[in-house]
């Protein structure tokens, strides 16, 4: 699916300072275009969550605007994703999807159809009444991708969604976020920590420097989509995370100098 | 795609190493362990307090034999039964009104942190006052027995339920009032869809605390209030009982509000246990 070009959503010199004196985000420039499917690349404390929740309207900017191109933000325009799966954990898989419909005055049976089709879309027909502690960590995740989508949102904030699971459970899902976008055309910001998760994913990497959280640099990733299992071990995918790695290591070197050699620690 | 953790169960018969068949038969032998040695420990228990009674030829009056006090237990059944219900009453007017009350106020308290900070600290000062020492001045300015009782049993059994609940409506994840923020609930969405159910299981622990607390409460009440004459609850009964050396009926009373106890625990850890079994304890039985 080939990217439109207008942008969806421009960042003007965004900056964020916690009452504590801490800058988490320092002047961020970022266009995010219709139908991108946008990285946030960076080591830990750079600013990636604050910016999506400064974008999700969650958190507000010290300095800076959010445009968003003149359409003003309807709340269903907006589909998060949490780290963690965060459901209701007292209801049902069914439940747990219909929540955004039923916070916007949606009934149970009115909202059946999109249900039906957002689940069957993450591959969870069938487990309409289970509880979120019967499912797998991977199985929690997609049914919040799918209460993220039901809305048809245009554009999915994602914070590292994918962090806590295991590599196989991970390609997977990869592979199906990859296949809903192409269907559905949303757009997507991706906040990872994974060179490789965000270079098979994104058209675009934007690689972030911590201390203060800033763009450092951004990585056009060309590789045409439908990307697969074939790309993945593909010279064209290697180089490309070769590349993001070298923009990355970069980054964290800009943060170390900055401090003047405290250690990068990964997560 | 279907990877469901399966705690392993439904397994075929298999063959298995002497060291899980030992594991299995102590399992087993410790479900049955559960009931049955309490039981035999409560039947020596009566036996051996049955048998003081004998070797030391103590008069009924003092300490009754097990038996007279179960045939007392069954003569008196009208007289104590009915003193049953008056506590009863009580107890479980106290409780809804405990369950009212502490519910009622813990919402209060999460709807502005200001009013929790503004009163929490009477809702403490209710609680570690003892009851017995308000009793006289509740006793002055209420006129009315019952509205006493149930004044002075609520008192005791608000102060788990309130604590609790106000605990388990701020324990919330923050992300999900995040996400419930991000899709423009309303404070009385977030309220009903999220914060009262997160609070479910903090409720009920206090709960099962409240419905032991207001029994104690109901009996402490009608102690101070007994020898105000009219009421006739269990309390009174012991009072009256004490006063005329009838030690069985003493006894019977005392084992009454005991089972009441039991019993009253017993439905609030069911009640419990129905509501939470299958999102906040391991029970993962109906899906596949």
């Amino acid at each position: 699916m080939p990217p439109a070009t207008h942008p969806l959503l421009i960042l003007h010199a965004i900056g964020k300072t916690f009452a504590s004196g801490v800058t988490a985000l320092d002047r961020v420039n970022l266009t995010v275009n219709e139908g991108d499917f946008m990285s946030l690349l960076g080591p830990s404390g750079c600013g990636k969550s604050t910016a999506l929740r400064i974008i999700a309207g969650l958190s507000q900017p010290t300095s800076g605007v959010v445009d968003w191109r003149g359409a003003p933000l309807k709340q269903n325009d907006i589909g998060f994703v949490f780290q963690e799966p965060t459901l209701l954990p007292w209801a049902s898989v069914y439940d747990n999807v219909w929540l955004p419909l039923r916070l916007r005055g949606v009934s149970r049976a009115e909202a059946a159809p999109q249900i039906a089709d957002v689940l069957e879309r993450v591959h969870l027909t069938g487990f309409e009444k289970a509880v979120p502690r019967e499912l797998s960590g991977g199985m929690k995740m997609r049914v919040s991708i799918a209460r993220g989508l039901v809305t048809r949102p245009r554009i999915l904030l994602m914070d590292e969604p994918f962090a806590a699971l295991d590599e196989i459970t991970r390609f997977k899902l990869n592979n199906d976020l990859l296949d809903l976008w192409a269907e559905r055309g949303f757009t997507v910001i991706f906040v990872t920590h994974s060179v490789f998760e965000s270079v098979f994913l994104s058209n675009r990497v934007t690689v972030m420097a911590a201390r203060p959280g800033r763009v450092f640099d951004e990585v056009a990733v060309d590789a045409p989509y439908p990307r697969n299992k074939s790309f993945r071990t593909s010279p064209e995918y290697a180089a490309l995370c070769r590349k993001t790695s070298d923009v990355l290591v970069g980054a964290i070197n800009a943060t170390a100098q900055d401090l003047e050699a405290e250690t990068y620690g990964d997560h | 795609m279907a990877t469901i953790d399966t705690p392993g169960r439904a397994a075929p018969p298999v063959v298995i190493d002497a060291e899980e068949a030992r594991r299995e038969r102590s399992r087993r032998l410790e479900r049955t362990g559960r009931w049955l040695l309490p039981l035999i420990i409560m039947a020596a228990a009566i036996w051996f307090w049955d048998r003081i009674c004998v070797w030391n030829e103590i008069p009924r009056y003092i300490l009754p034999r097990p038996g007279v006090v179960l045939n007392t237990l069954i003569e008196d059944a009208g007289l104590l039964f009915s003193s049953l219900l008056v506590t009863l009453r009580i107890t479980l007017l106290s409780l809804a009104l405990a369950v009212f009350g502490g519910v009622g106020l813990s919402v209060l308290f999460t709807q502005s942190r200001w009013i929790e900070m503004s009163l929490f600290p009477f809702a403490i000062v209710l609680q570690v006052t003892p009851i017995v020492a308000i009793f006289p001045l509740i006793n002055i300015y209420v006129d009315d027995q019952t509205t006493k009782l149930l004044l002075c049993a609520w008192i005791v059994a608000f102060f788990p339920i309130l604590s609790n609940t106000t605990l388990g409506l701020n324990s919330v994840d923050r992300n999900l009032i995040d996400y419930f923020r991000l899709n423009g609930a309303t404070r009385w969405q977030t309220l009903w869809h999220l914060r009262l159910p997160a609070a479910m299981p903090y409720f009920l622990g206090g709960l099962k605390i409240a419905g032991g607390l207001a029994l104690i409460g109901a009996v402490v009440a009608e102690f101070v209030a007994g020898t105000a004459g009219q009421s006739s609850g269990l309390a009174s009964r012991i009072i009256e009982a004490g006063y005329r050396l009838n030690a069985p009926r003493l006894f019977a009373a005392l084992i009454l509000i005991s089972l009441t106890g039991i019993v009253i625990f017993l439905t609030l850890s069911w009640i419990s246990h129905l509501v939470l079994h299958r999102w906040h304890e391991s029970a993962l039985k109906q899906e596949q």
